[in-house]
Parts: C-alpha cells; structure tokens; sequence
C-alpha cells in the first residue's frame, strides 16, 4: 500500500517537472526569437555555427545516405522483382528517401553530430562560467551564444536532409542500375512519374526544417538549462539525443499523418 | 573612511537573500568609498559570491536594498543593468575566458562588443591593457594554453578592458602558487589605483589580502561578524578574528559540525 | 580557423546542399516535365469513381497528359464531379470520353481519356460529355456470385 502510494507520488512529481520543463522551455524559446536581431545583424555570428552544424556533419550525412539508398536498392529490388516490378526500384527508393527517410535518419544523424556537440558546447560555457562572465560584460549569451547556434542549426538541416536524400537515390541508382542491371531509362522515367515535387519533395523538405529547428532548441536548451557540474554536463547531452530522437520519431508520425492521411 | 557617505559606489542596507527556503544572507550592511580596495572575507560558503552577484544584479536581493552609484541595483530594467555592468568588470573564479577565442580576441571581446572602433585602435587597447598585466607576448596563444596564473590574468586584462569604476574579483586567490599570488595581489592594488577604479574581493585568503586592501568585512553565517583596516585587525582580540587571522582550527567556527556528543555515538548509539 | 576560410565551406556547403534540393527537384521528381507548362481545366461527373484519388494521372492512349485537381460530390445530381487538369499543349475533340480505369488488376485508379471525332476542343470549365465509370470489384464479385446462385437454382426447379 505504501508502496503504491509512493509510486503514484513519484510519478506526480515527475509529471510536474515534465510540464514544468516544457514551459521552461517554451519560454525560453519566445526569449530567443526575442533575441534572434543579433543573429541577421552580425552574420558571421550565425555562418560560423552553420559550419561547425552544417559542415562537419557533411562527411556522416553523405556516407550515411549513400549506403541507405544502397540496401534500399538491393531489399527493394528483391520484393518488388517477385512482383515482376523490378522497374519501380526507382520510386520505392526515391519515395522512401525523400517522405520519410531522409529527413527522418538525416535528422537523428543531425541530433547526434551537432546536437549534442552544442549542447556539450553551451553546458561547458556555463560551467566554466563564460556565460555568467558575458552577462556580467554586458552581452546577453542568449542572443550572443544559443541564437547564432539554433538558426544554424535550422539552416543547416534541410540543406542536411536534401544532400541525404540525393545521396541515397544515387545509391539506390548505383545498386540498382550499374549492379543489378535495372533499366536506367525505367528507372528514372517511373521515378518522375511518381514523386512530385510540391507533394513529396516539398513536404520531406518541410518535414526536415521541422526536425531541425526541434533538434537544435532541445540542443540548446540542455546546454542552457544543464547543472553546471561535470555530472550535469554528461546528462544534459545525453538528454539532448534522447530527446532529440524521440521528438523527431514522434513529430515524423505527426506530421505524416497530416501530410499524407488519404492522399495516397 | 567608511562615514562619508555621500562619497560611497556601494552600498548595501540590510540585504537579505535565500535560494526557496534557504537563507544564505540575513541582513548585511557593507559601504564601499570610490578608489578604495574593499575585501570581503569568510569561510567557504558563507554566501561572499552571492554579494557578489547581488551587487551586479545577476540575482535580486529578497530584501533590502543593493545601491550602486546611488542607483537601486533591483529596481534596474534589463536595459538599464546592462548599461550599468558596462562600468564593471568582473573576475570570476577561474578567469572564465572564452576557451573558442585566443587570449587577443577575449580582451578585445567586450570593446567589439560596446564600442564602433576601427581595428587597429582595439588592437592598440587591447595590447595595452595585456601590457598591464604582463602578458603581452601571450596575445596569440589560446586559454588552453596558459597556466592557470596567466589565464586569471588574462582575464583581469579583459574586465578592465572597458576601463570600469568597480571591479569586482571573485576568489582571485584560489589554486594560485605563491608567486602567481603575489603577482595577482600587486595587479589588484596597482590597477585599481592607476585607473581611479573601486575594487571588491571575495576572498578567504587572509594573508594575501592584508597587504593590499584598505578595509576587510567578515562574514559568516549570512551576517557580518567583524570589520576595520589591516592594522585594525591584526590587533583585534575578537576571538573571531583572531582565530580567522591566525588560522586556528578550533575557536568561534568549530572544527567539528554540530553533532550530538561523540560517546552518545559510539556507545548509545549502537545500543539504542 | 580563419574566417575567409570557414565562409568558404560554409559556401561550399550550401551551394552542394542547394544542389541536392535541385537534383530532387528536377531529376527526381517532376518539377522539370508536367507542372512547369500551361494547363486547362476541364470537369467529368461519374456515377462511381472507386477509389481515384486527387493527382492521380490523366491519360490517354497510355501517355499522362495531366492530373486529376479536385474530386467533389454533387449533391443534387448524386454524382462525383472531378476536375482534370490537363497539360495546354494536348488538345481533346468535344466529344471525347472519360473512363476510369485501373493498372493492372490491383494497381492504383487512372482516369483514360478517348478522343472523339468533334471539330471543337475542349477548353477551361468545360464538362466532358459520356463518362464511364469505375469498376468495382465488390460490385463484380457480387454480380458474379448472383449469377452463379441463379445458375445453380435454375435446374432444382
């Protein structure tokens, strides 16, 4: 009995701090757009976190992607041909990469790469103080340091999820065509049939921005809001991927549901 | 000194603070006079760099009243504190710096941020104010680089790089060998009197902090216990001081924390 | 890191990453053949449309010429109205009939256009004439089952 009650007393108090944190969040979301100026303003605040988000996340995104659209191309191949439908290889590979995949796998690669590293960044800051020394010089560290970070972050991944999707049709080209021996002409015409850009393009692509401004205000957000210890740190990161991963899995089916109910 | 009143950059009047429920400050009373080297000193965790946040209005006092400049430090808007800390440098514990940026762009960060001057004069400002503290060779290197001395004098460069009217240093002192110590101390007392500025330390290095400060506050247990000149204290025959002062490790602060009597402990303890 | 340097791949990186959003555009999907030219919209009512869903393919003698826009009902005639949009340059006689049709046994539903023999062409808000509708497999295998039980009752008589 006691025992019970204790259960449903800790699952209270953790179900306060969850909502407790989401407004936490929420809140500190509006004060960053509120301080967003800084970030247009001073350009190179922002292009410097596009590099280090963006650009050392090229090499993971484009091998990952590769080798994606490759077993998508050899499994495919496999079912579709007991069907004797070979020739749709390029839809189920393009459809697959450019709804779901892309922004999907793009994003966790994304939240794991760049989002922990600005977490351990923005934590470190805080635990060292920095943050506490640019607020004591005047400087606000949100508009200084989280909101450079988060617009990176946003621009960086759908660049991030196309170069991802690109790479795995051409994967999926190089299995099935050079390889396999599907019928290149086939291959590309069923896949221009079949996707279209407003409908399936446009909306991966919407789908990726989604992910990545949600990845990058959870990665900032840990590191702001971590316990300025070495402990803190560690499980402010960890929280930052766990969350990140299971915000994108959730929001994925979200949208998709919206997106794509009774459409097709 | 402390009675000129209309001569004071802070003041403090029955400041209290607690963090929820606990109460790390009950009712301090501090004046510090413009060009004066202030030290407040204590035991660790007796709430010297809550004061120092108080003062900088990176917290709010739960009451009382924080005047700095002959302004209520808690009834500042974002704009207006902003405004304020712009005439203060701060030294946090372990320096703080930057560790993205070279020791150059760490001091030059707080004149690229307030000021429109063109490069080569940041460059002139900031290679003065290294030359201060001797460590104008050291422009190229990055934090990761510099002893743990070097850095915190880098860090001095960059709080006074806005030429502040206070200067506020928390635990200068700590983890430092003797040398670096005595560096720091000199660099404390000669920048505050060759840039007309105001000093406040934190503190508990006792012996470091009588060469150069003209008043000393101690605090314990969230009030003031004792205050007056270097000279004044060494001849205090407060058991506080005097045990403060001569580092006994038994007196007024006891050695062991509060506890029922040890062979209660040991013996009716187990049988109980 | 120099910042000449870092704007550099930064440039680098959106230039490839702006490419990739190209190369899907265009080489994956179809923003480069059907949707870029001009196109006219016409109307068919069916009695039953089966399960033809918006943007499937318009086509005609096994070459799409458009898409299906928009599927209402009618509710005072009962029927489903949808609206082709067809690409301006293939032009349709008046009279042409609209059927829809199915690939293959299960595959997804397409409405086939069959030219007629009328002098005029088919232009904006014009209504296509003859219409044939789905077939509905439901409906066949219920139509094949009937028959069946009328069969094996006719000799018991």
């Amino acid at each position: 009995m006691n025992g019970l009650l204790n259960f449903i007393r800790r699952l209270g108090a953790a179900a306060v701090e969850g909502v407790w944190r989401i407004g936490f969040a929420a809140r500190f979301f509006m004060l960053l757009l509120r301080h967003s100026g800084q970030s247009l303003t001073r350009i190179h605040l922002t292009v410097r976190e596009i590099y280090f988000s963006g650009v050392l996340s090229l090499l993971i995104i484009v091998v990952s992607g590769l080798f994606v659209g490759m077993v998508l191309g050899l499994q495919g191949y496999e079912t579709l041909q007991r069907y004797g439908s070979g020739d749709a290889l390029g839809v189920l590979v393009s459809l697959s990469l450019t709804r779901e995949l892309g922004p999907v796998v793009a994003g966790l690669l994304f939240a794991s790469r760049a989002g922990l590293a600005v977490t351990a960044e923005i934590g470190l800051m805080k635990t060292t103080e920095q943050l506490d020394a640019m607020d004591m010089m005047a400087v606000n560290p949100i508009a200084r340091v989280v909101a450079p970070r988060f617009w990176g972050g946003v621009i960086s991944m759908p660049l991030l999820a196309a170069l991802f999707s690109a790479m795995g049709v051409f994967g999926g080209w190089l299995i099935g065509v050079v390889f396999i021996g599907v019928d290149d002409g086939a291959f590309w015409s069923q896949m221009q049939a079949a996707v279209d850009f407003r409908f399936d393009i446009m909306n991966g692509v919407i789908k990726s921005f989604v992910f990545g401004a949600t990845v990058a205000l959870i990665a900032v957000f840990e590191g702001y809001d971590c316990t300025p210890t070495a402990e803190g740190l560690s499980r402010a990161i960890t929280r930052t991927v766990v969350t990140s991963a299971l915000a994108i899995l959730a929001l994925d089916f979200v949208l998709t549901s919206l997106m794509f109910r009774g459409q097709s | 000194m402390v009675s000129e009143t209309d001569n004071l950059l802070v003041s403090l009047k029955d400041v209290r603070f607690a963090y929820g429920e606990r109460e790390i400050l009950r009712g301090i009373d501090l004046k510090v006079p413009r060009g004066k080297v202030v030290a407040i000193m204590g035991g660790s965790g007796c709430g010297k760099t809550t004061l120092l946040r108080l003062i900088g209005g990176q917290l709010r006092a739960t009451a009382g009243t924080v005047e700095v400049a002959g302004r209520n430090v808690s009834s500042l808007n974002t704009a207006e504190l902003y405004e304020m800390r712009r005439r203060m440098g701060m030294l946090f514990q372990f320096g703080a710096l930057f560790t993205d940026m070279s020791v150059f762009d760490n001091v030059a960060f707080p004149l690229r941020e307030h000021t429109d001057l063109p490069f080569g004069l940041i460059r002139d400002m900031v290679l003065m104010k290294l030359n201060a503290v001797g460590l104008r060779g050291a422009a190229d290197l990055m934090p990761a680089e510099l002893s743990g001395g070097m850095a915190r004098r880098v860090a001095l460069a960059r709080a006074i790089a806005l030429d502040p009217m206070l200067i506020m240093y928390d635990e200068p002192f700590a983890g430092l060998d003797p040398i670096s110590l005595g560096v720091i101390g000199q660099l404390i007392r000669k920048l505050n009197d060759a840039l007309g500025a105001t000093t406040i330390m934190v503190t508990h290095d006792i012996m470091e902090s009588l060469q150069i400060v003209d008043y000393i506050y101690f605090v314990s247990e969230g009030g003031i216990v004792a205050e007056g000149t270097p000279d004044e204290l060494r001849a205090s025959k407060d058991p506080w001081v005097y045990q403060f002062i001569h580092a006994e490790p038994d007196g007024p602060v006891p050695f062991h924390y509060p506890a029922e009597a040890l062979d209660q402990s040991l013996i009716g303890g187990r049988s109980a | 890191m120099r910042r000449t340097t870092l704007d550099l791949w930064v440039g680098f990186f959106v230039v490839i990453g702006v490419a990739a959003l190209m190369f899907l555009a265009f080489k994956v999907g179809n923003l480069g053949a059907a949707n870029g030219g001009e196109t006219y919209l016409v109307t068919g009512q069916f009695d039953n449309i089966g399960g033809l869903k918006v943007r499937a393919p318009v086509k005609s003698a096994g070459v799409v010429v458009g898409r299906v826009k928009e599927i209402r009902f009618d509710s005072k005639t009962y029927r489903a109205v949808v609206s082709l949009s067809l690409d301006a340059t293939y032009q349709f006689p008046r009279d042409t009939i609209g059927t829809i049709l199915t690939s293959g046994l299960l595959g997804e539903q397409y409405v086939g256009l069959e030219p007629g023999g009328d002098e005029a062409m088919l232009k904006t808000g014009d209504a296509l004439q003859i219409t044939q509708s789905a077939v509905v497999l439901e409906k066949l295998i219920g139509q094949f089952m009937f028959d069946k039980a009328a069969e094996g009752s006719a000799p018991a008589n």
